[in-house]
Parts: C-alpha cells; sequence; structure tokens
C-alpha cells in the first residue's frame, strides 16, 4: 500500500478554479491517509511544474502520484511519464479529472462542483494507495501499415512511412486513385492540374519496392489490436485482364457497350458505359466494368479478348501494425430545391462547374447547349447552416470559388463572375487570389446567415436576389446564365471501415481525433490514426500536412520490432478458479486457456484487458490490472461517503 | 446550492466510448447534477454486480451503466454481454429487496453526450420520486 503519494490539483489557467475552489480541495485531501504533499498548480502539464513534480518526488520520496486536472484522455500519459522520470513506476499514477466532469458541467454551481471534485480526488487517492508497480508487455509488431484511402492524404502518407523502412499496404476502394484530387483541374497557388499531382504520386508509388497498391478493395473485416492487426480485404476485379494495351479492341468494347449511366468522375453531368477506361489523369490506367450497371450482354468481349466477365471476387488477408485512415469526404448534395438545385436547370454544384470547365473547349462556355456569361455564385452551401447539421465552415470552398472563377476567366475571358456570400475566408496565402478577383472585377456581395440569398425563375430567366449587407441591404438582383452552388464537405455517406474500425465520430460526424491541438491524428483505438478530409474539411495543403503527422505517428507503433503495450490484462487466481469454462467462452480474443493445473489461465499477451471474463466468474477468481475489486471498491466507498 | 435535491448517482463509463461522451457533456457545458459520479472501466461487459451492489449499499441511490453498445471496440458480444450483467444484478437486487429501479443501463456512444444527459436527468427524477414514496 503506497504510503508517500503526491497530489496536485490544477487550477487549468481558470478552467478549473473558476468554478472550483482548488485550495478548498488541496484543504480537503491533504490529510487523506496516505498523502504526503498536495499541492496546487496553475499548469500541472506546464514543463516548470512537470519539473517540480520529479524534484518533489526525489526530495520526498514519494511513492504515488494524483494529477487532479482536465480528461485524462489528454494528460495522462504526460504525468505517467513524469513519474517515470523520476523513478516511479507509471502504473503508482492515478489521474483525476476535474475539468470535464467537474469544472466545466458544473459551471453553474461552484459549491457543488468544489464538492465534486474533492471527492474525486480522494477515489483517486483511494485507489493509487492500492496501485500496484506493474511492467509494459512486450509484444512483437508487423512492421507493416495498411493505409486505407488512396487520395491525395493516403497518397502521401504511404510514401512518407515507405521512405522510413515500413511495409505499406495502400488500399484504394474504387477502382481508381486520386480520391477527389484526381477530379480538379488547377489547384490554387501551385497552379498545377489535379491530374498533374496525382501522376507523379502514382508514379512514385508504383515504383517504390515497399508499397502495395490494391485498388478497388474494401476493408471487410479487423482483428487484433496496436502492433498485431489482422485484417480481410475484398478485392473487386476489374473484369479487363491485366492492363489491356490493345487501345483499339478497347475502345471498341466501350463503343459497343450498351448501357450508360451518369459519370460519377463529372458528378453527373456527363454519362459514361457500363465498360469505361477513366480519364487520363485517373491511374492504373486500365479499364473496369462497372458491375452494378452492366447487363452481362457480353457484347464487348466479343471485340476485346482481355475482358473476362467470370472474374471472381477474392479475399486477401494482411497483418499489419498500425492502421492509417484517409478515407476522404463527399461533397454535399443540396436538398431538391434548395436554391433551386435540380429544379431550375442551370443550378450546378461548385465539383459540376469544376469538370465543366475542365473537358470544356476554350472560347465561348456552355452550359446545355446556352451559352454562359453572368454566373452567380452562391457560397457556404451545406455549410455554416443554420437550421441544418453542418455547423462547420468547410475551409476550402471561398478559395477553391474564387480560384477557379479566376481560371475560368483565362479560359473564357467574357464571364462575369458575381459572388453571393457569407463573407469570404479566403485565409492566409489564399487572400492574395481574393485580392486579385476583386482586382480583376468580380463582384461580391454579402448576406447574413437569416436572409440568405435566393434563386428565382422569372420566365425563361434565372434571377439571384440579395439583401446586400455591403450596401445597406439593398435589394440587389442578377440574372445569372448559371448558379453556382459553392457546396461544403461532408464525412462519407459509405463509410464501412468506421463501423468495421470502430472510429468514433465528432459532432459534426467526421472522424474524431483525441484532441485537436495535442494529439491531432491519433484516434482512441490504440494504433488507428487519421489523416485528411475523413477528420473533418481540410484544404489539400492541409491533408498532406496531417497526413505526414499521422504517417510519422504510425510509424512510432511498428518502427521497432517490439512494442510496449498495456499491461492490463486479466490474472486468474488459480486458487479461486473451479474451472467452469465460462470465462473461455466469455473472451473475445480466445486468451483464456485451460491449464495443466485444470484451472483457467490468461495469456498475457493475446488478453487486450476488456474485463468480460470479470462478471462471469462464479466464484470471482479473476481481477483486472488496474481496475481490481479492491481498487474499484475503494473508490466506491469514498465517492459513496461525502465528506 | 441545489445539490441536496439531487439524488447520488454512480456512472460506470467505459474509456473508449462513454468516457468521450460525458467529456464533450462537460466540454459544451451541458449541465447536470454534481451528485453524479464517474468511475471508467475498459467496456461495460466488465462490471461486476457486486461492485453494483455495493455502490448501493453504501449509500449510492442508484447505478447508471453508459455501456458500449455496438460501439464496443471490444466485440460485438458486448451489448448482450452488458445486457446479461443488468439481468443478473436486478434479480440480486430483488432478492435483497433492493428496487431494480436503481440500476439503469443505457447506450452511450462517443458523441452522445446530450443523451447522457438526457438519460441522467431521467434517472434522477426516476430516483428522487422513489425516495419520496419510500
Amino acid at each position: 500500500m503506497k504510503q508517500r503519494i503526491g497530489v496536485y490539483i490544477c487550477h487549468c489557467g481558470g478552467n478549473i478554479s473558476d468554478y472550483v475552489d482548488v485550495e478548498m480541495v488541496r484543504e480537503a485531501v491533504a490529510h487523506e491517509k496516505g498523502v504526503a504533499i498536495a499541492k496546487t498548480t496553475v499548469f500541472a502539464c506546464a514543463d516548470s511544474n512537470q519539473k517540480e513534480m520529479v524534484q518533489d518526488i526525489k526530495d520526498n520520496q514519494l511513492d504515488a502520484v494524483v494529477v487532479a486536472s482536465c480528461s485524462p484522455k489528454l494528460h495522462e500519459v504526460t504525468f505517467r511519464a513524469v513519474v517515470e522520470r523520476a523513478g516511479l513506476n507509471k502504473y503508482n499514477y492515478v489521474h483525476a479529472n476535474i475539468r470535464e466532469q467537474v469544472s466545466w458541467p458544473h459551471s453553474d454551481n461552484k459549491a457543488g462542483a468544489t464538492q465534486k471534485a474533492i471527492q474525486i480526488v480522494r477515489a483517486a487517492i483511494a485507489k493509487v494507495r492500492l496501485s500496484e508497480a506493474i511492467e509494459p508487455l512486450e509484444v512483437d509488431t508487423t512492421q507493416a501499415v495498411l493505409v486505407i484511402g488512396a487520395g491525395i492524404a493516403g497518397m502521401k502518407a504511404a510514401i512518407a512511412l515507405s521512405k522510413m523502412g515500413v511495409k505499406v499496404y495502400l488500399v484504394e476502394r474504387e477502382h481508381f486513385i486520386g480520391g477527389r484530387i484526381a477530379q480538379w483541374d488547377v489547384l490554387c497557388l501551385t497552379n498545377e492540374t489535379g491530374k498533374e499531382l496525382v501522376s507523379r504520386l502514382y508514379n512514385e508509388i508504383v515504383s517504390n519496392k515497399n508499397i502495395t497498391l490494391y485498388t478497388g478493395a474494401q476493408l471487410i473485416e479487423c482483428k487484433g489490436s496496436m502492433g498485431n492487426f489482422a485484417v480481410k480485404l475484398k478485392l473487386n476485379p476489374r473484369y479487363v485482364k491485366d492492363i489491356c494495351n490493345d487501345r483499339a479492341s478497347l475502345r471498341k468494347a466501350i463503343d459497343v457497350c450498351p448501357v450508360e449511366v451518369p459519370d460519377e468522375f463529372n458528378f453527373g453531368i456527363t454519362k459514361r458505359k457500363a465498360i469505361y477506361h477513366n480519364f487520363p489523369g485517373e491511374y492504373p490506367q486500365a479499364a473496369v466494368i462497372d458491375m452494378n450497371s452492366c447487363t452481362r450482354c457480353g457484347l464487348c468481349a466479343k471485340v476485346c479478348d482481355k475482358i473476362d466477365l467470370d472474374m471472381k471476387v477474392e479475399d486477401l488477408e494482411l497483418n499489419v501494425g498500425s492502421i492509417l485512415v484517409a478515407t476522404g469526404f463527399d461533397p454535399y448534395t443540396p436538398a431538391e430545391g434548395e436554391f433551386g438545385y435540380k429544379v431550375i436547370d442551370n443550378v450546378v454544384t461548385l465539383s459540376q462547374f469544376k469538370r465543366l470547365l475542365a473537358f470544356s473547349e476554350p472560347g465561348k462556355l456552355q452550359w446545355k447547349g446556352k451559352p454562359v456569361k453572368n454566373i452567380a455564385y452562391i457560397y457556404c452551401v451545406g455549410s455554416r447552416q443554420v437550421e441544418g447539421e453542418n455547423k462547420y465552415c468547410s475551409r476550402y470552398c471561398c478559395t477553391a470559388t474564387i480560384n477557379t472563377a479566376l481560371k475560368a476567366n483565362e479560359k473564357f475571358p467574357e464571364l462575369n463572375h458575381f459572388h453571393f456570400t457569407r463573407g469570404i475566408r479566403t485565409y492566409g496565402k489564399q487572400e492574395q487570389l481574393y485580392h486579385n478577383a476583386s482586382k480583376s472585377g468580380h463582384v461580391f456581395l454579402q448576406s447574413y446567415e437569416d436572409d440568405p440569398s435566393r434563386v428565382e425563375r422569372k420566365g425563361d430567366k434565372t434571377i439571384v436576389r440579395i439583401n446586400d449587407i455591403l450596401t445597406n441591404r439593398k435589394e440587389l438582383e442578377v440574372e445569372a446564365d448559371l448558379v453556382v452552388l459553392v457546396i461544403g464537405m461532408v464525412p462519407r455517406s459509405n463509410n464501412s471501415v468506421a463501423d468495421i474500425l470502430k472510429l468514433p465520430r465528432g459532432r459534426d460526424s467526421f472522424f474524431n481525433e483525441i484532441h485537436m491541438k495535442l494529439r491531432p491524428v491519433e484516434t482512441v483505438i490504440d494504433g488507428i490514426t487519421i489523416a485528411g478530409t475523413c477528420q473533418g474539411p481540410k484544404n489539400v495543403v492541409e491533408s498532406i500536412n496531417s497526413a505526414l503527422s499521422a504517417a510519422i505517428k504510425s510509424y512510432s507503433f511498428v518502427g521497432k520490432d517490439k512494442l510496449m503495450v498495456e499491461p492490463v490484462v486479466a490474472e486468474v487466481d488459480p486458487n479461486l478458479c473451479k474451472w467452469c469454462d465460462k470465462c473461455t467462452r466469455a473472451c473475445p480474443f480466445d486468451a483464456i486457456f485451460k491449464n495443466e493445473q485444470g484451472v483457467a489461465h490468461v495469456n498475457d499477451t493475446v488478453c487486450k484487458g476488456c474485463g468480460m471474463c470479470l462478471p462471469v466468474c462464479p466464484t470471482n477468481a479473476i481481477q483486472l490490472k488496474t481496475f481490481t475489486d479492491n481498487e474499484i471498491e475503494s473508490m466506491i466507498d469514498v465517492l459513496a461517503n461525502e465528506l | 446550492m441545489n445539490v441536496t435535491k439531487n439524488a447520488r448517482i454512480l456512472v460506470f463509463s467505459t474509456v473508449k466510448i462513454s468516457d468521450p461522451a460525458i467529456d464533450m457533456a462537460g466540454l459544451l457545458k451541458l449541465h447536470y447534477s454534481p451528485k453524479v459520479y464517474t468511475i471508467s472501466v475498459p467496456c461495460s461487459s466488465a462490471v461486476k454486480p457486486r461492485w453494483i451492489l455495493r455502490a448501493l449499499a453504501k449509500g449510492f441511490d442508484g447505478v447508471f451503466i453508459a455501456a458500449d453498445g455496438t460501439d464496443c471496440p471490444y466485440g460485438e458480444s458486448c451489448t448482450e454481454k452488458t445486457g446479461e450483467i443488468v439481468k443478473k444484478t436486478h434479480q440480486l437486487m430483488k432478492e435483497s429487496n433492493i428496487d431494480p429501479v436503481r440500476l439503469k443501463m443505457a447506450a452511450i456512444c462517443s458523441v452522445c453526450s446530450e443523451s447522457f444527459i438526457k438519460h441522467i436527468n431521467s434517472f434522477n427524477d426516476t430516483l428522487l420520486k422513489l425516495k419520496t414514496t419510500e
């Protein structure tokens, strides 16, 4: 039992101390059994305080420590490291959460908050008093990373990991890599096209021995944990053997295909066949048959011997030490009638407009056979919603729209641009684009969120109206030949990856990091990192930054052939076990077996510490380390017994 | 100070799923009774009935299991197993003449902050009514 406990109560600036009387907490716990020192500190996580803690532990021969501060999700790791630096075992540290679970939710009741904080710190002291020094378990690590999603983030992460010497499996659900970037033309600031960027990265990937790329591949199962994940992929065939170099016969096969469906690459504004060979910017440069649309008429196979309609779906099993998720975003789909979408025929989304510009020949821009001169852009469609769920700003769209409009002018100089905004957010270096557009004669109008622009049909004309706050709410109108809805980003609608990996989502439904500043690419599932827009709206630069961070974090799990993991595992008391088999049946990981003595035994390296075996044992023979009966019940006793 | 009006509730929450939801309730300044205390466990299927009975015996008015539900990172059997724990504990409570209503379980996903508040407030009301009738 620990007898020299150090207790630190954090002000967290004022986040805690504005609502909790931290001095009163300190006084209340200072005389708890075993407490040697009790201090308050303005910022427990500050470097100076960490140094002071190390000194305190040494000077006072402390044998255990409690810090009462923010959620353990943020700083439990930090303080465990502090006690280790002072020579203690890190499991002789207990974290008390008095910010997220005290000062913030009870900011309306300071006395109640202070009382609760006292109880929580006392419970933490009770637990740490019983804590035992345990050593991390060493497990073999599979030095490979699964990167899910071969968009810009996934590709960059895969390349970065491969350069660190790690084997990378890059998996893309679609038959073509590049994600959204492949669909964009000229990107802002660098003037590169998406196609050029994807081509460069693709060439780097296919020439890299450490990267294996799977397209048409879907994650269908994941077992195991950090260091040793066993994943199963479903590989959907292209139904075209190898890479068909006979372009003429392939062209014939596409020509004879009788099925036409909207082309998702062009966001439905053009059609493609069931067999299609995608645009030059899409890799691999191989045709594919879309079996959801194909009627299996066999006409294509008659003119091209590379086509094989009998190709089968295959399963592939891989072992990896870490998983990096970069599954990207979906563009927001406006509701029917939202700013005239799908009701007025010259209303398109920004994604459609960008594709229209990409494949239109220079000269005069046309939409559905009619010339386009005046373009009205309606901003924040599906972002910053007043009534909808998407309260966030999608970050990329103001810049993307202005960049697209400026590039459109280079190809179609006669265009007039009218921007119906809710305030332009071309932050950072991108502000220059806004400046250029303003100087080039683009007209920027602005409305408040409660009084949005309106798109109306008047005879054969499409009118966009706004009560423009830049001209004292004067009602202004533009007769538009094309209305472009500047749509934001939303989470992928089909994201089975999240369900399989059990990835938590934030309030915006994008994947959630542990902490947006302190642990921005880690998830609560150990060994799984997130990158790019699956985490929330980002532009290309931001996506790549997060991808490189996630790559380094994933590398930290697999960089060595051994990994130290939490020793929070179940333990059977052989004297109490009567062997009934209930624990083996309850264990989802097959970690418990009957040993030579005829009693249950836990395989430490297989046990994940879930504790599912605990309540099923009829003789209470199983304890989970750091969650033992003694520890939990000592906390219950303290919490029930208010001072 | 309104603390005396509230029931004393012990919440068993889970490190990876319901803890983040309860933390986020704080972040969003969603208020609930300060008489609600949380003990974190790895998985809701790990809660022993004896812990629940001890909490009730030692003075808690109610115990709430903020279960992982289908989001459990350890496996799909969690919902069923946590349900079994509740069923078994309810039986033990009846045998000890403890009203089973004092143990409640609900799945709380990692972003179910509002749902947590709703459950805890309604559980608080139930327990207060129970105290009045007793």
